[in-house]
């Protein structure tokens, strides 16, 4: 990625590097270069143990990274503890403490930094007011419902006004539909504040609907830094290709075979269009035939699984637009031909980590 | 057509009695709960508590003062009166209430950073062998290690051997403060245990969400360590408290002081039964107030 054009950016990771245990074990971390822009929504998104949440503890300070440095707006805080750098966390388990209210709860980073307690009520109705919990001032924080207790520690972490707000996996334990409604709070929160969020997720949907940019993580690594459309429409990668939306991943003979090239290649199940055995080919589309071998039916689209002649299977979604379920299923062994266009071809790089961040 | 028939209709008879019983606590579980209770609770109600009661009583029963015997149901407040009236006895009885408060203060102040290490810092194996290292006194008899102390402080043993290159006399066997450090050593695990089960409980999380707020290392234990340990610190107190109030063995052997358990032993020795009976009231009272006053702090919240 090259230089923002936002002067100092908000965070800038050069080389970090996490070993747990001995030299021998792994490392969490192999090796991250990251520049994130005041005022971003970045994403730090991969499977569980790729390095994400570390990368995220070690910008709080609650892990010293083996090797590299740490910068918060262009300060070498690599060193410090986390209670003098100015970012806040919103803890995966939200942390809030059990034996305070919720009021009390808000208003702890406050009280800790001598915020005379004048002003300090009037910041805790706020930030209340923002996560909309106004009148639960007294409560505590067993009283609340799983999504109130992530408002709450969005609360105690926004209250104290950080340059960067991290948050680790926030929404994770909360059920689907109220994970969705968070979504778009939190987005809403985050351009209302304009401060800079670090959100470390596994969730590929997530991340893409909300960030700016994101990271993606692999075995300690980036894999890849872009805008959500960008790393979806151009993967860099294999894993990529796989990980953040579904891809049907072509290389070797098939690639030969099938696009008369070389080289690791991806087609995303939605671009690839099913048709008759005898519909035409246009000149910028390749095309396959094959049979029909599982439908699964999933609501809004079909997932169709094709055995091609040549060999191998393709995944092809289509929205279903004119079929019902009945029809759609009863397409199984029909014999069919693919067609896509040249241009939905993504070409990866051999080597992941030839890709450089 | 009998012959075969016996012991076939034995058998399902049998079976069908203990059947009825099981199904019959199977239908009525409050039955069940009072027959496992009962043998326990009887014990509790008729033994421990009936014992008590006796206790009670002898301290309002008169004794005559020609023949020293015990007058039960001739109804008096002469022992308390006594007591009451005698100075020896006040002193005697906040010398043992302010030893009992300074030793568990004293095992407070020792158990945390001890349980703090164990629970948060200390590797599992560390953890491990300290714990065992803890607990291993308890394993000693009482009075062995009082014994040992005795050896430890008086005036040519261990700590006068220690303090004489630096002109320094050893304690000997009749300070205060002896009864007080020997109390310390004696109760230190009851607070450790607790304290550090306590300490086991409280999420790594909150300790990093304290430090990301802005809270150093003393604000996290004021305001978010401390406030959780309540209930570990009073059930740790309550044995500290008690047991250094119900204490005579310590204070005879290496302070050659009285206690509560001293006015009570000598009395009862010497056949004053009410005066005994009256006197081991206040322990009692005085574990009572306590526990109602960590109960106001909240102590039992979370149990």
């Amino acid at each position: 990625m090259g230089a923002t054009s936002h002067g100092v950016p908000a965070i800038r990771l050069e080389g970090i590097t996490k070993q747990f245990g001995g030299a021998s074990d792994a490392a969490a971390v192999a090796g991250i270069d990251l520049e994130v822009r005041d005022g971003e929504f970045f994403s730090l998104l991969g499977p569980s143990g790729s390095g994400k949440t570390t990368t995220l503890r070690m910008i709080a300070g609650f892990e010293r990274p083996t090797s590299g440095r740490i910068f918060l707006h262009g300060e070498d805080v690599t060193d410090l503890p986390p209670f003098d750098r100015d970012v806040n966390t919103v803890f995966q388990d939200y942390a809030l403490f059990p034996h305070m209210s919720v009021a009390e709860n808000v208003a702890y980073g406050l009280e800790v930094r001598h915020v005379p307690s004048s002003e300090r009520a009037v910041r805790v109705k706020e930030a209340l007011r923002m996560v909309r919990l106004e009148g639960y001032d007294s409560r505590r924080p067993a009283q609340l419902s799983g999504g109130q207790r992530q408002r709450v520690a969005l609360a105690r972490a926004l209250v104290n006004r950080p340059r960067v707000l991290l948050l680790d996996e926030p929404l994770g334990a909360l059920d689907l539909k109220l994970r969705e409604e968070m979504q778009i709070e939190l987005k809403a929160i985050q351009s209302e504040v304009g401060i800079t969020f670090i959100y470390v997720t596994h969730d590929q949907q997530e991340a893409l609907t909300m960030s700016d940019r994101l990271a993606v993580f692999n075995r300690g690594r980036i894999e890849q830094i872009g805008a959500p459309a960008e790393v979806y429409e151009h993967p860099l990668t294999a894993f990529v290709a796989g990980f953040v939306g579904s891809s049907n991943l072509i290389a070797a003979e098939a690639a030969q075979a099938l696009l008369g090239q070389s080289g690791r290649f991806a087609i995303r199940p939605e671009k690839i269009r099913l048709g008759e055995p005898t519909d035409k080919v246009g000149a910028d589309e390749h095309s396959a035939l094959g049979k029909i071998k599982t439908v699964v039916y999933l609501g809004a689209e079909t997932r169709f699984i094709i055995a091609l002649d040549m060999g191998g299977d393709l995944m092809v979604t289509q929205q279903n637009l004119k079929e019902s379920s009945m029809e759609a299923l009863s397409a199984q062994g029909r014999a069919v031909r693919l067609t896509w266009k040249r241009g939905h071809v993504l070409t990866l790089a051999d080597d992941p980590h030839a890709v450089s961040a | 057509m009998s012959i075969p028939e016996g012991p076939r209709a034995n058998l399902p008879q049998r079976r069908s009695l203990s059947r009825r019983v099981t199904s019959w606590f199977n239908a009525h579980p409050r039955a069940t709960l009072r027959t496992l209770l009962a043998g326990p609770l009887g014990w509790i109600g008729l033994v421990y508590l009936g014992s008590l009661l006796v206790l009670l009583l002898h301290a309002f029963w008169a004794k005559d003062s020609f023949t020293g015997k015990v007058e039960p149901f001739n109804w008096t407040l002469d022992a308390f009166i006594q007591i009451a009236s005698n100075p020896v006895y006040s002193t005697i009885a906040l010398r043992t209430i302010g030893i009992a408060l300074l030793v568990t203060i004293t095992d407070v102040l020792l158990a945390l950073p001890i349980a703090y290490y164990m629970a948060r810092i200390a590797s599992p194996r560390k953890r491990g062998l300290l714990l065992v290292a803890v607990t291993m006194p308890l394993w000693a008899s009482y009075l062995v290690k009082v014994y040992a102390w005795r050896t430890i402080l008086q005036g040519n043993g261990f700590l006068g051997w220690a303090l004489a290159p630096f002109g320094i006399e050893g304690p000997g066997l009749s300070e205060i403060t002896n009864a007080w450090i020997v109390l310390s050593y004696l109760w230190l695990p009851y607070m450790i245990l607790p304290i550090y089960a306590g300490l086991e409980r409280i999420p790594n999380s909150l300790l990093e969400a304290s430090a990301d707020l802005g809270g150093r290392a003393g604000m996290t234990f004021r305001r978010v360590i401390f406030p959780q340990l309540i209930p570990a610190l009073a059930a740790g107190s309550i044995f500290t408290f008690s047991l250094s109030l119900g204490d005579y063995i310590v204070p005879d052997l290496v302070a050659d002081a009285k206690f509560i358990g001293n006015v009570i032993y000598d009395n009862s020795a010497l056949g004053n039964f009410p005066v005994a009976a009256a006197f081991s009231i206040l322990p009692v009272v005085v574990m009572i107030g306590y526990l109602l006053v960590t109960r106001r702090l909240g102590a039992f919240d979370s149990l």
